[in-house]
């Protein structure tokens, strides 16, 4: 704590540095943006999300078919590529083994995917980041409580937990909701804000004895203010490489459990469960399949980039 | 026949920016047990000029484009690779500046100095424990027996500084180069250091060379200093010749910088204003010019030579335009730098460009 | 160290009872009863409470956790709801295939990934470099089943090299156990580089160089040693990795083994089975960290284990 003399002469002084740093900040971003840009791969990555993003939110004007539309006389086509007789130009990516369009179950499949990679993200932030700053800033039994606790998440997977978390509840009625979907935003939610209130915890307690916080308690800021104006901005870097790579884990999480039967409830499309449900035709029918694995790895490979890119561009000195 | 000699040494790295001229055009030699002192601001050529001796330059980006370097008549830049890894820790040896990271933090003391004796002296492995814990109590690590075995975190700064020394010494090199050994040490050791490092050489008749920022070092240590700027040498001369009568303006800045207990309160501490010059593009006169509280035209014109002083000891050589007897040149031959605090006019000058260059690069980049 | 490991050792306990909790408390939380399975037939009231009474579950819920644990404790692992066979049998038959095919995907996962990650960082910016690279970036992205669907459909399905169900002969086990080693071995590989890379930029190394050593002993003797210790603190979590990924791959390729089974009782509620297979990967998961972390102790001589 400072000494009532030693606020009182650097007060100005210590105004004027903070006004330094948030110069100094501003153009850090810009840098970042900048450096962002210039990384063609990122760009690249940025732009197939965006595209599946567009075609989540479309799916229902864009899709040819209802996905959920059972057509026992076209089943197991093939795509047109393949130029077997099994094809039919009607469903160009072919359909699946109760004759739903492949391609409208892809586009709608989008819209899971999108939807479980963002918002039990920023539910997972939103909760993380409150209980990381509170943890770091005031200390005490909220502190305690994240270390023990995180010393006992962070020895397994967070797979496993969610596995369990799922397990349990999706034949309650809250499993049921939207085929399974909320269950899985819960199970990722509750399992993943302890690592970020972990990160956001030790960028606190970096940050709170620097100079700019000081000067900001000196000027007679309170702690809400101190928290969210000076310690979350600066804090915010690496938890925005986090959360891009939170973003395609969620994703890849439900894709995990839909493909092994327990996530996305049947008719619902999803891509991992439509790897499921296809996986039985494999030899008859591998493109059922492969499509929606194809789907996976590029979105996996584009947020990779976005995620690779946004860490450069924020932090050059991690780059490897 | 002199230990070393290096002629027209030049050491560069290519980088994305340009060429980094670190050392261009470096000459010098050293006898047999001779000790010398290789003094400039950090950033000058002085490490480089010690890692290119050993051929310790990381390849890429740094390459010895250019000169020769001729230790006990061989000449180092020609040898093939095996051959210098022979000479290496065994003819030549070196200290390197920080202790803490210079050692290896997995592997033991004992390992780390056994290893060059196992290499160069064909010691088997006990042989080589004795012999390193022989060195150990030379440098003054206390129950050496028992702490030949520890790990470098178990030591402090001084004392692994002791072990870095016994491990020079250990295959009885010819010449020690001594990249600033103290600095990143407590006042306190420093002196205990240096003290050990000069009356082992003496002790073995082993030549160094002693590398240092600060001239205040350097006094009691070498025979000889050399004061290096932006790559060159700008000043030789004996040590004692050099504390009496310094000729160049850049070892005045650096005279001026020193801390002195016997001077009186008046005498303040002067830095060197400015910054030292940007070695992919240098000035094109004298490098120091910029800086420079005593230039004239001649300076920013042409870079002078390294020449002896007029009136002065026979192997005095200063590389200022202001000590040559040449025309427009040698007006500071008779400058008594003590009384003198240079043209007031100029050094405004000096420190507004330093200012402004400073404020004009932060924004941009 | 003996005193560490002892430590450690006791430490295990509060981090298991956490998991068995945690576990036993969700299975309670979950509605319903796990005998009304069939929503058709519900079973009738009196065979629910003999039901009940006969697994324990008409007692209080803490004495019921208690009760459970101390079964779990004996290895009492109770039977499958489903099968009705003991669970103990059934973790028993399948422990031998897991712990198989996680060993070969370990090891094959160290045995390429060192390599790999050490060469790239020796051969910075080469092809070999920029070739592991993308290994890494490709295994560490895309999840090791979609990979596997793409390796079923070429040597599987069309090639028919290999093929891609069940378990047994030595064909059958190059797959899965690829496919399993995939995401561990791509990690291990960007962490080796890195790490790598790291300790040979350190003064420690130049002064090696200094002694005149060759420059196989400076990499071997001297990166080498430092460069391993951030290697092997990965490798608890890698092997909890190994752990989790045994779930899919042996869904997938039906492999017999505990993953399997695992999955299998998730998709059919069967509690018993979940709580008992949940505790036991709980307790490999504490075992591997704790050994790495004595590895760990002893690479990095820095760590005072002793104290």
């Amino acid at each position: 704590m400072a000494t009532t003399t030693a606020t009182g002469r650097s007060a100005a002084e210590r105004a004027a540095e903070l006004n330094v740093i948030a110069r100094k900040q501003r153009s850090l971003w810009r840098d970042a943006l900048y450096r962002l840009l210039r990384n063609r791969a990122a760009i690249l990555g940025l732009a197939v999300i965006v595209l599946a993003a567009i075609i989540a939110i479309l799916a229902p004007f864009i899709a040819p078919y209802d996905p959920l539309k059972v057509d026992t006389k076209f089943n197991q086509l093939e795509p047109v590529w393949t130029g077997s007789k099994y094809t039919n130009p009607a469903y160009p990516l072919g359909t699946d083994q109760l004759g739903r369009d492949i391609l409208s179950r892809l586009m709608w499949a989008a819209r899971v995917s999108m939807v479980v990679g963002f918002i039990p993200t920023t539910m997972v932030f939103a909760i993380g980041i409150a209980v990381g700053l509170s943890a770091g800033y005031f200390g005490g039994w909220v502190d305690q409580g994240l270390m023990r606790l995180t010393d006992i998440v962070y020895a397994f997977p967070d797979f496993l937990f969610v596995l369990i978390i799922v397990a349990s509840f999706r034949n309650s009625a809250f499993g049921n909701l939207l085929g399974g979907l909320v269950l899985i935003f819960a199970a990722v939610a509750i399992v993943g804000w302890i690592g970020i209130a972990r990160l956001t915890r030790g960028q606190v307690l970096a940050l709170k004895e620097r100079e700019f916080v000081e000067a900001a308690r000196a000027i007679g800021a309170g702690p809400t203010r101190i928290m969210t104006k000076h310690l979350l901005p600066n804090a915010l870097a690496p938890l925005i490489v986090t959360a891009a790579f939170a973003v395609p884990g969620a994703i890849i999480g439900e894709a995990t459990l839909s493909f092994l039967g327990v996530g996305i409830k049947p008719p619902t499309p999803s891509w991992g469960a439509m790897i499921n449900e296809g996986f039985i035709g494999f030899s008859a029918n591998p493109w059922a399949v492969l499509l929606p694995a194809i789907c996976i790895s590029i979105v996996m490979l584009a947020f990779t980039f976005v995620g690779d890119g946004l860490r450069d561009a924020l932090d050059p000195r991690m780059k490897s | 026949m002199p230990l070393l000699e290096v002629n027209d040494l030049h050491t560069q790295f290519f980088t994305r920016d340009g060429v980094v001229r670190a050392v261009d055009g470096v000459s010098f030699h050293l006898d047999q047990g001779e000790t010398l002192g290789l003094v400039g601001e950090s950033g000058c050529g002085k490490s480089v000029t010690a890692l290119s001796l050993m051929r310790l330059i990381p390849q890429p980006p740094g390459k010895i484009v250019k000169g020769s370097i001729s230790f006990d008549g061989q000449d180092v830049l020609k040898m093939d690779d095996d051959d210098v890894r022979s000479i290496r820790g065994n003819n030549i040896a070196m200290i390197f500046q920080d202790p803490m990271t210079s050692l290896n933090p997995v592997l033991t003391i004992s390992r780390q100095i056994s290893e060059a004796l196992e290499l160069h002296m064909k010691l088997d492995k006990g042989e080589a424990r004795k012999r390193t814990i022989e060195l150990l109590e030379l440098v003054g690590i206390p129950s050496a027996k028992k702490r030949v075995d520890d790990y470098p975190h178990q030591f402090s700064g001084g004392m692994r500084q002791r072990v870095m020394i016994a491990m020079a010494l250990s295959c009885q090199p010819k010449l020690i180069l001594a990249d600033e050994p103290t600095t990143a040490l407590d006042v306190t050791i420093q002196a205990q250091i240096l003290e050990l490092l000069k009356g082992l050489a003496k002790e073995f008749r082993t030549a160094f060379i002693l590398i240092t920022h600060d001239l205040g070092v350097v006094a009691g240590m070498t025979q000889r200093i050399h004061v290096m700027y932006a790559g060159r040498i700008v000043e030789k001369a004996d040590t004692g010749e050099l504390f009496a009568n310094p000729k160049m303006p850049y070892t005045w800045g650096l005279l001026r910088s020193i801390p002195r207990l016997d001077e009186s309160r008046k005498a303040k501490l002067v830095p060197i204003e400015g910054l030292p010059p940007d070695l992919i593009a240098p000035p094109p006169g004298c490098k120091f010019e910029p800086r420079c509280q005593y230039r004239r035209d001649i300076c920013r014109e042409k870079e002078p030579d390294l020449t002896p002083v007029p009136n002065a000891k026979p192997d005095h050589e200063a590389r200022c335009w202001g000590t040559q007897n040449v025309p427009g040149g040698g007006w500071l031959m008779d400058t008594d730098w003590r009384r003198e605090v240079g043209d007031t006019r100029v050094l405004e000058e000096i420190k507004q460009e330093a200012a402004s260059e400073t404020s004009t690069d932060a924004p941009g980049e | 160290m003996l005193q560490y490991t002892i430590r450690r050792l006791l430490l295990m306990i509060p981090t298991l009872f956490f998991v068995a909790a945690l576990t036993f408390g969700l299975a309670k939380a979950a509605p319903g009863s796990p005998f009304d399975r069939n929503p058709d037939r519900p079973p009738s009231a009196q065979t629910m409470e003999r039901l009940n009474r006969y697994y324990g579950l008409d007692k209080p819920v803490h004495e019921q956790f208690f009760l459970w644990l101390g079964n779990m404790a004996k290895l009492d692992l109770g039977s499958s709801l489903v099968s009705n066979r003991p669970i103990a049998d059934i973790l028993g038959r399948g422990f031998p295939i897991t712990a198989q095919l996680g060993l070969q995907a370990l090891l094959l996962a160290l045995a390429v990934s060192l390599p790999l990650g050490v060469i790239s960082a020796l051969r910075q910016n080469t092809l070999v470099d920029y070739g592991s690279l993308f290994f890494a970036t490709i295994g560490t992205t895309i999840p090791s089943f979609v990979i596997a669907l793409f390796f079923i459909y070429v040597f599987g399905v069309w090639l028919r090299w290999l093929p891609f169900v069940g378990w047994g002969s030595p064909q059958h086990m190059i797959m899965p156990t690829i496919i399993l080693s995939l995401g561990s071995a791509a990690f291990l590989t960007r962490i080796t580089r890195a790490s790598m890379l790291e300790a040979i930029r350190q003064d420690y190394v130049r002064t090696a160089r200094s002694k005149g050593l060759r420059e196989q002993v400076v990499i071997v003797g001297h990166v080498l040693k430092n460069a391993m210790i951030p290697v092997a603190t990965i490798l608890g979590p890698a092997a909890a990795g190994l752990i989790t990924g045994s779930f899919i791959i042996e869904s997938l390729f039906s492999v017999p083994g505990i993953g399997r089974e695992y999955i299998r009782g998730i998709v059919a509620n069967d509690y018993p089975l979940i709580m008992a297979t949940t505790l036991l990967y709980a307790f490999f998961i504490v075992v591997a960290n704790l050994s790495v972390d004595l590895v760990y102790g002893m690479l990095d001589p820095r760590i005072k284990v002793g104290k």
